[in-house]
């Protein structure tokens, strides 16, 4: 008697697996496969494989982007797992933005970890599999699923950020991401007990509806602001932004593209899952709390943004005053849950784009300065005309000036503050407003430095961009602007997400 | 042929010189003469796209929009590519198609440091993408764009290629501009969603600038209406500009190169004022009356107070920059009386100080570039020392003064005359009282410019300059200057060319105060 029969027998009914669509699992499995494929040509072709593993990463990065393509043409939406797992548009829309991310964060190590001398099959392997966490992230409308993603996607991103073994500040970027992501998981995980304790699920679904139906109680207030303190700590919103600067400066610069962009993505769709999918009937508590996050990390990260002398350290500031231009819209979730959770993605996706380009031409720039300080891109106009202007794309992008794609992004934010109707929506527009001219200052400082300054040491020396770096960085600035010239394909995709359940959380009854 | 203009005039006219843009990118920056070459083409074709477009419009019906294009852009928010042109925006998209090529050819020997002609071209090109798509787009978030791409280039422009304070005045220039849009696009969203269908109550989610103007106010009753007039006023009023948001001005113009100061007073200033008079006044009708009397009080003190910093300055350009504070002041209480008679005359004002205040920048930049100095006291007996220049500049000075004849006049004489008597739901005493203000502005305005022109022009020269030769009006300037210098005497003696188009549209927008 095999053990399986003898648990049958003592629970019932004969155990049945689940019936597994594999289609909608195909991007991860794709993306399992090819990150077991690595360690396995990794091990068996030791050094003759290294210069493979870049390339095979990125393949298997675009291979699982076809199951996604081919899922969104199909459309119908699909829930698996007793509806712990959904694949529906929105869902593909996130996938897609991470497989494409994680593709560009592969374009933009290549030359970096090969020249560095670095572990290479592991370090595609670990990127590999953060991805996938983010992959499932995306996906995950159960408690349970969302944290297993999370620390799928967290524990390989410690290790990626402690890379450069040799630096001091490497390492103590590791420890400081590795101490607070642990505690902030704690928390989290402490939030989520605390709410499965009041409603007896981990599914979001019903939990939504009992939040919805309940009204406020101290054990639910407690377990939501747990939770969503939880991942203030992954999106590195204020106050809970203190690890990201030295993180940032500290990891390999890819690496802090990665944390930068496809981690912070990866805290923000876990917001909207639990938000808009679970927590929206206590919107007493979300709203004023996410706007007080939102209002703290434009401020917070912005002020001290302008005083950066760092490249690298100024685009993580700016990465929190950008975080909070993102909660902005959580701000009104309740009073207007479709166009702020649209407001949101579009976001993302934007920021997506912008944010990885500028740390592509950071990383490009760095290749002849071998320095991160803003002052040592003095006059790169002159002698790198066309990586000028790029970072100044992606700069002003980041700004909000059309016609570049962060314009839009700023747009969807404005639209959905206002639409709200609320106080609240039209005091936090005008915050966004000042933010975004504070915010221009520091971006346009970066641009004046490489536009107007002298050269430092006089070195006119061309700079050597890689193919694989030059390719990124030509792919996100055709996106910066593609959005910012016709946001119409996006807003097509916003569009068709099905968000019919928004109006029961939020309005029940 | 007229197909093809009413399918693609405009789209052409506003984007050849985007076109022109890309692809000079790909020409390496060594070939220097065809570079030139490309952007005097490019912004010549945008020209003669123009005047086709303006042959073929139709005169008789300026006050409906013609050539309009109206294709699907953002579904998602309802926001479309609609371009189209009437009565109002003619006379502004022919100043513009004219300054740049004129801009282009003026640079053609004299690229202010550091140089780098290919990319100051560029930047020149898409300014005039932005600024003539401003002037034609009828959908508010369009506009927006097209009001906001010309951001970049100036910054650059000023920062790049200006005088010693350069990083402070350019970073100035583009906080200030942009603290204005991002009320005004907070103005623009909240009209898309609080604009209501008069007959009907529901919301219109549209921001088609047609419908909104044609339904008026609709539903924006009460303080939401006053608020997002706020918003557009600080919006464009920066950018126009008006007391107290001036103070970007003089340091901009003065930091900035020649043709960049031409571009800035000639056209970008009109900017502002032309969202008053096409966005704000006839989406908001009813707050319009409620902020015109402010509107005219910050216009009458941008008027003596442009006036009596002109006379404190000592640096040739500053002064021509404050001027424009003081001139832009006419423009704006032109708009605020809010009657057929003052909206006709600000357009005017538009156009006038666009060409008289264009030209006087250029000769500060020919002053500058024969003297290194704009200081006023170090310079004097231009008449002796380089005849032509000194004559132009008085002729020039004369109409921004506004003497009679020129196109100067047209634009405040009426200005001033209107506010005597405002639309009828407009207090008028207090207008009254604005009109024999800015009637006094006039006097200081001829007392700075001609004491300008005494201390620079006559006299004889400095002993610094004494025993130089300086090379007199050459051929690019010839060329840039002729068709200004003959525009501002023909729309002097023959007004009518631009009343008579704009008429017709004012009325309209008039209209709807009664006027």
């Amino acid at each position: 008697m095999t053990v399986l029969s003898v648990l049958a027998q003592l629970s019932g009914p004969p155990f049945e697996s689940l019936p597994i669509d594999w289609h909608a699992l195909a991007p991860e499995v794709v993306l399992l496969s090819v990150a077991v494929l690595i360690t396995l040509v990794d091990s068996i072709g030791l050094e003759r494989a290294r210069p493979l593993m870049p390339g095979l990463a990125g393949l298997g990065l675009l291979g699982a982007l076809i199951p996604v393509i081919t899922l969104a043409v199909e459309g119908s939406d699909r829930v698996l797992f007793g509806g712990a797992y959904v694949v529906d548009d929105l869902s593909l829309l996130l996938k897609a933005v991470f497989l494409l991310s994680g593709y560009v964060i592969v374009l933009l190590s290549t030359n970096y970890i090969a020249e560095g001398d670095y572990w290479e099959g592991e370090y595609y392997n670990l990127l590999l599999f953060s991805l996938l966490g983010m992959v499932v992230m995306a996906s995950a409308r159960d408690l349970i699923t969302i944290f297993v993603a999370l620390e799928l996607l967290s524990i390989p991103a410690y290790m990626l950020a402690a890379w450069r073994k040799g630096d001091r500040r490497s390492n103590e970027a590791g420890m400081k991401y590795l101490l607070m992501g642990v505690f902030a998981s704690a928390v989290m995980l402490y939030g989520m007990s605390l709410v499965y304790g009041v409603t007896g699920t981990t599914l979001l679904e019903p939990i939504g509806l009992i939040f919805a139906e309940v009204g406020t109680a101290s054990v639910i207030t407690l377990g939501v602001i747990f939770v969503i303190i939880g991942f203030s700590f992954k999106v590195s919103a204020v106050p809970f932004h203190t690890w990201a600067p030295d993180t940032y400066e500290g990891a390999p610069t890819p690496v802090a593209a990665f944390l930068a962009v496809a981690s912070k993505i990866a805290g923000f769709v876990a917001l909207i899952s639990l938000i808009y999918f679970g927590f929206l009937g206590q919107s007493d508590l979300i709203e004023p709390l996410l706007f007080i996050l939102a209002t703290l990390s434009m401020f917070v990260g912005n002020l001290i943004a302008l005083r950066q002398t760092n490249i690298i350290r100024m685009l993580a500031y700016s990465g929190v005053a950008q975080a909070g231009f993102m909660l902005a819209p959580f701000a009104v979730a309740a009073s207007d849950p479709e166009t702020s959770l649209k407001a949101v993605v579009t976001y993302l996706v934007i920021y997506a784009a912008m944010n990885l380009g500028a740390f592509a031409v950071v990383i490009a720039l760095a290749r002849k300065t071998r320095s991160g300080e803003i002052s040592s891109f003095g006059g790169a106009f002159q002698y790198a005309p066309a990586l000028t202007v790029a970072m100044s794309v992606f700069l002003f992008s980041l700004a909000g000036i059309p016609p570049l794609g962060g314009w839009f992004a700023k747009f969807s934010v404005f639209a959905a503050v206002v639409n709200a109707g609320t106080t609240a929506g039209y005091v936090m527009a005008v915050i966004v407003a000042v933010n975004s001219v504070i915010a221009l200052y520091y971006y346009a400082q970066v641009a004046k430095t490489m536009w107007m300054d002298p050269v430092p040491d006089g070195d006119m020396t061309p700079v050597g961009v890689p193919p694989s770096l030059g390719w990124a960085i030509v792919l996100t600035a055709a996106l910066t602007l593609l959005f910012g010239v016709l946001p119409g394909l996006l807003g097509d995709v916003t569009d068709s997400f099905d968000l019919g359940h928004l109006e029961l959380l939020a309005f029940p009854g | 042929m007229e197909a093809f203009l009413d399918g693609w005039g405009l789209t052409l006219m506003v984007f050849l010189p985007l076109a022109g843009a890309l692809l000079m990118m790909l020409i390496p920056r060594s070939h220097e003469e065809t570079l030139k070459v490309y952007a005097l083409v490019f912004s010549v074709a945008a020209a003669v796209m123009g005047i086709l477009v303006m042959i073929w419009f139709d005169y008789g019906q300026a006050g409906e929009l013609q050539f309009v294009v109206d294709r699907s852009w953002i579904d998602a928010i309802n926001s479309r590519y609609i371009v189209g042109m009437d009565g109002i925006s003619l006379p502004l998209v022919a100043l513009t198609l004219l300054i740049v090529p004129l801009c282009v050819i003026y640079s053609w020997n004299h690229f202010p440091d550091p140089k780098n002609p290919k990319a100051f071209l560029i930047l020149i090109l898409i300014l005039e993408t932005g600024m003539v798509g401003t002037f034609v787009a009828q959908d508010l978030i369009l506009f927006f764009v097209f009001f906001e791409v010309v951001l970049l280039p100036m910054y650059f422009m000023i920062g790049v290629w200006g005088g010693e304070e350069r990083l402070y005045a350019s970073i100035k220039f583009f906080l200030y501009t942009l603290f204005g849009s991002a009320l005004m696009i907070i103005s623009f969203v909240a009209v898309f969603f609080l604009a209501q269908d008069p007959s009907s109550g529901d919301a219109l989610r549209t921001f088609d600038m047609r419908t909104l103007s044609s339904i008026g106010q609709a539903g924006m009753l009460g303080t939401a209406g006053l608020w997002i007039f706020a918003g557009m006023f600080v919006g464009f009023g920066i950018k126009v500009p008006m007391f107290p948001f001036h103070t970007w001005l003089p340091d901009a113009h003065t930091q900035a190169p020649t043709v960049g100061s031409v571009i800035l007073a000639a056209i970008l200033l009109k900017l502002g004022t032309y969202g008053f008079v096409r966005i704000a006044l006839p989406i908001l009708p009813e707050a319009s009356e409620d902020w015109a009397p402010w509107i005219g009080l910050l216009a009458v003190i941008g008027i003596i107070y442009g006036a009596i910093c002109c006379l404190a300055q000592t640096d040739m350009k500053r002064l021509i920059a404050f001027s424009s504070v003081a001139h832009m002041g006419f423009v704006m209480l032109g708009i605020a009386t809010l009657t057929d008679f003052g909206i006709n005359a600000a357009i005017f004002g538009m156009v006038a100080h666009g060409l008289i205040t264009g030209m006087l920048f250029f000769l500060a930049g020919s002053v500058k570039e024969r003297y290194h100095t704009m200081e006023i006291k170090r310079l004097g007996g231009i008449l002796l020392q380089a005849p032509r220049l000194g004559w132009i500049l008085g002729f020039t000075a004369m109409a921004s003064l506004g003497l009679p004849g020129l196109a100067g006049f047209w634009g405040e004489f009426p200005a001033i005359l209107s506010s005597w008597n405002p639309a009828a739901i407009l207090p008028l005493e207090t207008f009254r009282t604005y009109t024999i203000v800015a009637a006094v502005g006039t006097v200081l305005a001829a007392g700075y410019l001609l004491w300008l022109y005494q201390r620079t022009s006559f006299g004889r020269p400095t002993e610094e300059f004494a025993t130089e030769q300086f090379r007199d009006v050459e051929a690019p300037e010839w060329v840039a200057w002729v068709p200004m210098l003959l525009l501002i005497l023909a729309l002097g003696v023959y007004p009518n060319l631009v009343f008579g188009v704009t008429d017709d549209a004012v009325t309209q927008i008039a209209a709807a105060f009664g006027g």
